[in-house]
């Protein structure tokens, strides 16, 4: 049996301990560890974006960071990106102009929309296209994706 | 029996208050807040982790498979190879799905599974993959269909005579060849007075789905098994299993998981039988998630196509004659479903005389699977670039071209089925209506058109519609929602009875819970269940008017039904308030139980569907690379029963066309083993890689079916390539005739096109 390790680390704001072996990703840990399996896998190659979270306020594809290095991190996930039970902007806007078909790529893009929104909340349509270029969606052709980040950011502007 | 529904059809004059407008989708909440359980998400107590041994080798038999050192291992529960499969006779539909599942004689491509584990760790199941020691005696193997089809080529299934060559009686690689025709071509091609004839070639693409397959399977002691993964069909699923397995198909229940993307790649299994029989060993239950370099080496990709096209036409722009020799390789088992591609790469023209010749070819890749109109793009990338080249010659506006040829009701097809009520013309009108088309091409870059066709499909389909006693209504569905069918399948319940699409959720079956349901594919599922939930909406009414009448005391048919209420027939049926669906519903136990329609049918009926592309490219000179710049789509939809979803259907075709045009290709070593399998190295578009997709949703509604509509999934990448290829051909001087159009081709297509015009 591979040695364990023992990882104390905070995931939307929760205090979480898990054990680990050495090679396991953060990804891995998120879904088989904490039953966070609103994080997905694509690739595990850090190709597809759909294992994508926040640790300590950097974006990340969990599947490229082992899950010993979360010791001590914060990491945000798309089940602590609703407020209780008013929804994100993003993920309202998501819904209501159908920036998902299948919904297997939707928290990835989801958190890194935030990411981008929090950095420039007034993204040209170019900027939001390259900022989400790490996160692949097969179904939509991202043109709704876009408009509801669009949308997104108009609102959380004040309209 | 004759349903309530066959007695209907299209009512234009439905006043529709639900149909045509795009609420927010019911299962949506749970996709953007992580909820949704997708295929890897079901985790169960004791669950072991399974993990696939793959041959290395692209042709090899297996000598011997020794797995005493991996079933020795600590944590490892089960181990399972050939020897635990039921053995079915080769070259069958099921020895076949038998042997794609675990290699039996022979490995037949790089990535085809020999052997596997289960084992309580991710960690410990992948040393033990490592302790199984296979034998293998290397063949000589065969990746390009064309060479498999010499002679000299290394034979996959030595059981293979090719079918449809009289007197083939030495074994082939060649499955089949299929002659399909209509009138007299020779005819056709004299009556021509410019005729252009050209070869082209397209490569097999991924359907790309952002979630690997996964599923996780139980078994009990006594031999029922419970299989949770994410499928297009759970009761083809289940019925194949059942067939491999040697398990009576009540034994096995098949619950779908949401589905993280098909596009037709989730209709046939691959891990699951094997999930199956290693849960069956360990007595526990057995996920397996496939890697994405599984995915990649070892699920279906879409045929690759080798195809010659010639056509004629008269100087007035009338198509005199199409002939076509087609090679379709489905890898290494037959099922490519290559007889659509004769059946549909002409039609939506009126073509009297057409003359077609196939050949579907096994070769050392993995067997192919189904994608959006399975092996109709590949073949229309050539004929519309044909058509094109044809409009040039003659002088005529490309879409013209088309209009002059369009098929219109009562055309017989090249596969005997004579159109009803079509939109190809009003398509193609609203084309040459549309801004796009209408607007300059913009210096410096190419305008090209392309149209498509795909038949639409119907199918066996099941479906139960519960009123709850407070009204509201629960619907039970079995065609899997891929992209949101859900919805619009509420929105047509909501709309028959006259209530709020919030008052209705839908839930997906398992195969315990409702009859067959054939799998989502071919554009049949908000078309199919949509008629059956119809239908058993039809049939609640119905129940609901006896209802009322017992509640009143007056006969059965002096009730009537309108807007969601049971209302008296006329004035002598005496005085009474209109009964609301809740107001019957709450009454439920004191008339005669509950209140709930259900409907089976093998639904026929299915629209044909049009669409034509508009796009504007730019190329780079001096590195070949292609910008799309501007993109239209407008097909006929019949009818939009959610516009959101229906324009989400167009775009997403559209950008899976882009990929197929610009850049998806597998890379096979001189080994014949893939060298791209992954996301970094076979490129799929990204979002800085396309721009908007401008959609125009054309209505001409399908008079079988109830809210009139054909279905939309599989029109949008039909085009696309021939589309893009037009396009680039007017920007370099040559149309491109091979796939995909990356930048060392068109490269050479531009300094071939500066050497003809003197440089």
């Amino acid at each position: 049996m591979a040695k364990k390790y023992h990882v104390t680390t905070t995931v939307n704001g929760d205090e979480y301990e898990f054990l680990c072996e050495a090679q396991q990703t953060l990804l891995d840990a998120l879904r088989d560890e904490l039953m966070l399996s609103g994080t997905k896998e694509g690739c595990a190659t850090g190709d597809c974006g759909a294992c994508t979270v926040m640790l300590d306020g950097t974006m990340v594809c969990s599947c490229l960071v082992l899950a010993v290095e979360a010791e001590g991190a914060r990491i945000e996930t798309i089940e602590g990106m609703a407020n209780g039970d008013e929804l994100h902007p993003l993920q309202r806007t998501f819904l209501e102009l159908n920036g998902l078909q299948c919904g297997i790529c939707t928290p990835g893009i989801l958190i890194a929309a935030k990411a981008l929104l929090e950095r420039n909340p007034d993204p040209t349509e170019t900027e939001i296209r390259y900022w989400l270029a790490g996160n692949l969606c097969r179904c939509t052709g991202y043109d709704k994706i876009i408009r509801s980040v669009q949308a997104a950011a108009k609102e959380m502007r004040g309209g | 029996m004759a349903t309530i529904l066959e007695k209907s059809g299209f009512n234009p004059d439905k006043k529709l208050k639900i149909v045509g407008t795009s609420p927010v989708k019911h299962d949506g909440i749970d996709k953007v807040t992580g909820r949704a359980k997708f295929g890897a998400d079901l985790y169960l107590p004791g669950m072991l982790v399974g993990k696939i041994l793959r041959s290395p080798h692209a042709h090899a038999k297996i000598r011997s498979i020794d797995i005493s050192a991996a079933e020795k291992l600590p944590g490892v529960k089960a181990v399972v190879t050939r020897a635990d499969f039921p053995e079915i006779k080769a070259g069958t539909p099921d020895g076949d799905m038998t042997r794609n599942a675990m290699a039996r004689e022979k490995a037949l491509y790089d990535g085809h599974p020999v052997a596997a584990v289960a084992a309580t760790s991710e960690s410990i199941a992948k040393e033990a993959l490592k302790l199984i020691k296979v034998e293998y005696e290397v063949l000589p193997h065969v990746i390009d269909p064309v060479q498999s089809m010499q002679p000299s080529a290394p034979i996959l299934h030595d059981h293979v005579r090719t079918k449809g060559i009289k007197g083939a009686d030495q074994p082939s690689n060649v499955i089949e060849r299929l002659d399909l025709g209509i009138g007299d071509v020779e005819k056709g091609f004299v009556e021509a007075d410019v005729i252009v004839e050209r070869e082209y070639d397209t490569k097999p693409m991924h359907q790309g789905y952002i979630e690997p397959q996964s599923c996780v399977a139980s078994a009990t002691e006594d031999g029922q098994i419970e299989l949770w993964c994410c499928t297009q069909g759970p009761w083809v699923f289940r019925d194949r299993l059942s067939n491999i397995l040697k398990l009576e198909a009540s034994k096995i229940r098949v619950q779908q998981s949401e589905m993280g993307g098909g596009f037709g790649g989730k209709t046939g299994f691959y891990g699951e039988p094997v999930a199956i029989q290693l849960a069956r060993k360990a007595r526990r239950p057995v996920k397996i998630t496939l890697t994405r370099n599984e995915v990649f080496r070892a699920t279906g990709p879409v045929s690759g196509t080798k195809s010659r096209i010639k056509m004629g036409v008269k100087h007035d722009g009338t198509i005199t004659a199409a002939e076509a020799e087609l090679i379709f390789q489905t890898g290494a088992f037959t099922g490519s479903m290559f007889s659509n591609a004769p059946q549909a790469m002409f039609t939506r023209y009126n073509l009297k005389n057409v003359k077609t010749v196939s050949y579907e070819v096994v070769s050392n890749r993995p067997k192919v699977n189904s994608f959006r109109a399975p092996c109709v793009p590949q073949v229309v990338f050539g004929v519309e670039g044909v058509i094109d080249e044809l409009a040039r010659k003659i002088g005529m506006d490309p879409i013209d071209l088309r209009l002059k040829n369009a098929a219109t009701e009562g055309y017989k097809t090249i596969y005997g089925e004579t159109f009803g009520k079509i939109g190809f013309v009003e398509t193609l009108e609203a084309a040459k209506r549309c801004d796009h088309y209408n607007s300059p091409v913009p210096p410096g870059q190419g305008r090209g058109v392309a149209a498509g066709f795909w038949f639409n499909r119907g199918g066996e389909t099941t479906g139960t519609l519960n009123i709850a006693i407070d009204g509201s209504v629960t619907l039970i569905l079995g065609t899997t929602d891929v992209a949101g069918s859900r919805i619009s399948i509420s929105m047509m319940a909501a709309e028959e009875l006259g209530i709020p699409v919030d008052k209705v959720r839908a839930v997906m079956a398992d195969t315990h819970s409702l009859g067959f349901n054939r799998v989502t594919a071919g554009s049949r599922t908000t078309f199919s269940t949509g008629m059956v939930i119809v239908d058993s909406a039809r049939k609640a009414i119905a129940e609901l008017c006896k209802r009322a009448a017992v509640i009143w005391g007056v006969p059965e048919d002096a009730v009537t039904f309108e807007d969601g209420y049971c209302k008296p027939a006329g004035a002598n049926v005496g005085t009474f308030e209109p009964l609301s669906i809740a107001q019957i519903a709450a009454k439920t136990m004191a008339t005669h139980g509950a209140i709930a329609g259900h409907s089976e049918m093998n639904v026929t009926g299915a629209g044909p569907g049009f669409g034509l592309h508009i796009v504007d490219v730019e190329v780079d000179k001096e590195t070949g690379r292609v910008d799309i710049k501007r993109y239209t789509v407008v097909e006929d939809a019949g009818k939009a029963i959610h516009p959101l979803q229906v324009e989400g259907q167009y775009q997403g075709g559209a950008v899976q066309g882009i990929g197929w045009a610009l850049n998806e290709e597998y890379y096979y070593g001189e080994d014949g083993r893939l060298q791209n399998p992954s996301f970094l190295d076979y490129r799929m578009p990204v979002a800085s890689d396309v721009p908007m997709i401008g959609t125009e949703i054309v209505e001409v509604p399908n008079p079988r079916h109830p809210y009139g509509l054909r279905g939309v999934g599989e029109v949008p990448v039909v085009p696309t390539m021939a589309a893009i290829a037009n396009a680039i051909g007017q920007c370099v001087g040559i149309r491109p005739q091979s796939l995909p159009m990356s930048p060392p081709k068109l490269l050479k297509l531009i300094e071939q096109a500066r050497a003809q015009n003197g440089g």
